[in-house]
């Protein structure tokens, strides 16, 4: 639980901070396996790894509420899984079967998972801005407090739909959070080519508060995204919420060679020093809010898991050739 | 016909009046935003504007402006936020000034709206309306004038409905408002001040059901939007030559009602599709296909097209008039398939 400090700030306590850790590392291991089963071409397609990310997409959904919304982006396993999903569901969808969330129809660039609240991942960078928005107004019109958290990279900043919706964000106060997860590179281009200007200057011009924030730091990012989360559903309006962060691997499992865009060194670098989970680990352990053996424990539970539910994915049923024309229609 | 029946009963059991087809679509939007408070209006100048072409007036008044929602000039983001409330239990009904600025919404229709029902393996629903328009002749060249309404209807979970009349009008809207799927509605902007007849109560027509405009055993004539009153006038120019035209107004592209397109044209042996659209790969080139495959063996000529030049639509009136089809073009036609010319 998070506890109210006398100055008003949110302290992470054990069992957030165990939580935390146990979401952090489930979600890389699950990343894990995913680079392995496209090596070894057991996984039909790509797929985007999230592994260095990892205390953005948890830090922000350990702020949320079952029932409110996210959306998510191509790189969204660690979304889906930091709102709740299953791990066997998302590998079953990852490998095309009957079981998975979207019964085999989306991939690992189209998994929603209504129960959560996840309204989907998006391979259209910036595609579900408007959609997250849209959430937001529905909770409003219909009365409700919940919230709508967009995530989304800093590839997105060069999408005008973006702006749009920021622009009727703030015009109507509606009680959404944008997450930009900053991670340096569109694809295969530096965001020093791509973006100019300040990128905080872009919602402070509507008006939004930016948050920047540490994005290898689960604890920070948590903090104030339950800050812009409260102030959401008191009904005071959008917060941007920008997160420096990192992706460990390539744009995508196949994108092996990368030394034409981003050096060795800095991706060593950002792995020694900068990794979530090892920092996150430290952390708990110098609080003592880990007991000995206690993150082993999670770890080789976790790794059990997972290894079991893409075990049970691989056996799973493909769909029935004639599920190709069920659901194009409501 | 049982779509005739329907609309006999309707009209018998509550008396009709004339209404413009403007006022049709008041009254649907007033009846839906009525019934249903998951229902709203989001769009430019639909407020106390209540559009250029003045179809919203007066439902600001009634509703509020939380419900009929004048939004900035950003076509894309109010018909994402609306799929978005669509996706969360609301009922939005965007409002697109002109069916020109299809192009600036079409990633959040094509890719989002579309495929959210199906990528999500049927666990999300986006029931979505946008309301738009088509059709060329009111001087406003080639960026206010296109009738798009075959893209949409090319991409699989769009449903496309094309009223002619302010009965058709005002049914079909109240569907698609209340239809599960996301829906475009194409309304000709040179029709709005058109009246016909419109039954007191409450009715709403079925999305996929087409609608025999006029009863006929010579030629089939498929048409569709603003297009019926071409045909049904140049029916009567027909008429007079001793040729009985039926017009089969399809009502809606998507879903398509390929048995009554093809029951026609089998019956009469002869078919024209017309249709404001792009000649090349449009609504004509799908519905004729449709014919000529559905009703082969009772053809007696080749299934003939009349649709815009494909030409982007031009300003000056002696050449826009050119672009569109016209009563005499289509009677031109007519009378070419027949073998009287």
């Amino acid at each position: 639980m998070t506890v109210e400090t006398d100055t008003g700030t949110v302290e992470v306590g054990a069992e957030l901070g165990l939580r935390m850790y146990e979401q952090m590392r489930r979600i890389r291991t699950f990343e894990q396996h995913v680079d392995d089963l496209y090596r070894s071409r057991r996984m039909p397609g790509l797929a985007h790894l999230y592994v260095g990310e990892e205390a953005v997409a948890v830090g922000v959904c350990e702020a949320l509420r079952t029932d409110d919304y996210i959306t998510s982006t191509h790189r969204g396993h660690g979304h889906c899984l930091a709102k709740g999903a299953s791990v066997e569901r998302m590998f079953c969808e990852l490998l095309g079967k009957e079981a998975g969330y979207c019964r085999g129809k989306g991939g690992s660039m189209h998994i929603a998972d209504h129960e959560h609240g996840n309204l989907g991942a998006n391979a259209i960078v910036g595609g579900s801005a408007g959609i997250a928005t849209g959430a937001a107004f529905s909770a409003r019109a219909r009365g409700t407090d919940q919230v709508a958290v967009c995530f989304f990279g800093e590839g997105a900043l060069g999408q005008g739909v973006l702006y749009e919706v920021m622009n009727m964000a703030a015009l109507w106060t509606l009680p959404v959070v944008y997450v930009c997860e900053n991670n340096l590179y569109n694809e295969y281009t530096h965001v020093s080519e791509t973006t100019a200007g300040e990128i905080a200057a872009r919602p402070r011009a509507f008006g939004i508060p930016v948050v920047e924030v540490d994005g290898q730091d689960v604890r920070a990012v948590h903090r104030e995204t339950a800050a812009a989360v409260g102030r959401a559903r008191a009904g005071g309006g959008p917060t941007f919420v920008l997160a420096a962060t990192y992706r460990f691997h390539g744009h995508h499992v196949g994108d092996v060679d990368r030394g034409y865009y981003r050096a060795k060194d800095e991706e060593e670098l950002w792995k020694a020093e900068r990794d979530p989970i090892t920092l996150h680990a430290r952390w708990l352990a110098e609080r003592g809010l880990a007991g000995a053996g206690e993150l082993e424990q999670i770890d080789a539970a976790i790794d059990e898991e997972v290894a079991q539910s893409v075990a049970r994915a691989l056996e799973a049923p493909f769909p029935a050739p004639s599920e190709v024309t069920e659901d194009v229609f409501a | 016909m049982s779509t005739r029946s329907v609309e006999q009963t309707a009209a018998a059991e509550a008396g009709t009046r004339e209404l413009s087809l403007g006022q049709a679509v008041n009254e649907a939007l007033a009846e839906e935003l009525r019934r249903d408070p998951t229902v709203f209006v989001l769009g430019e100048d639909v407020a106390e504007a209540g559009t250029p072409f003045k179809v919203m007036s007066g439902l600001v008044e009634e509703f509020g402006p939380e419900r009929v929602i004048d939004s900035p000039i950003s076509e894309a983001g109010i018909t994402g936020i609306g799929l978005g409330a669509a996706m969360t239990g609301m009922r939005p009904v965007v409002d697109i000034m002109f069916g020109d600025f299809m192009t600036l919404v079409m990633d959040q229709l094509a890719n989002q709206a579309a495929k959210v029902h199906y990528m999500s393996g049927g666990r999300l629903r986006a029931p979505l309306t946008v309301r738009t328009t088509l059709g060329a002749t009111r001087r406003s060249a080639a960026q206010h004038s296109q009738s798009l309404h075959a893209w949409p209807a090319h991409v699989p979970g769009l449903k496309v409905a094309l009223p002619a009349t302010p009965y058709d009008a005002k049914g079909l809207l109240k569907s698609a408002i209340r239809d599960d799927n996301p829906v475009v509605v194409f309304e000709d902007k040179m029709m709005f001040a058109r009246k016909g007849p419109v039954p007191e109560g409450e009715y709403t027509l079925p999305l996929g059901v087409a609608d025999v405009k006029r009863e006929g055993d010579d030629l089939t004539i498929v048409a569709t939007s603003s297009m019926v009153y071409v045909a049904l006038e140049a029916a009567e120019l027909l008429a007079a030559e001793g040729v009985a035209v039926e017009v089969v107004d399809p009502r809606t592209l998507a879903p398509l009602d390929r048995d009554a397109l093809v029951a026609s044209a089998a019956k009469t042996g002869r078919a024209i599709v017309v249709d404001e659209g792009h000649e090349s790969y449009g609504a004509s080139a799908e519905i004729a296909a449709v014919i000529a495959h559905g009703a082969f063996w009772e053809l007696e000529a080749p299934v003939t097209r009349l649709a815009a030049m494909d030409v982007p639509v031009p300003f000056s009136p002696v050449l826009e008039d050119l672009t569109v089809p016209t009563p005499e073009r289509l009677v031109e036609t007519a009378k070419t398939l027949l073998g009287k010319r």
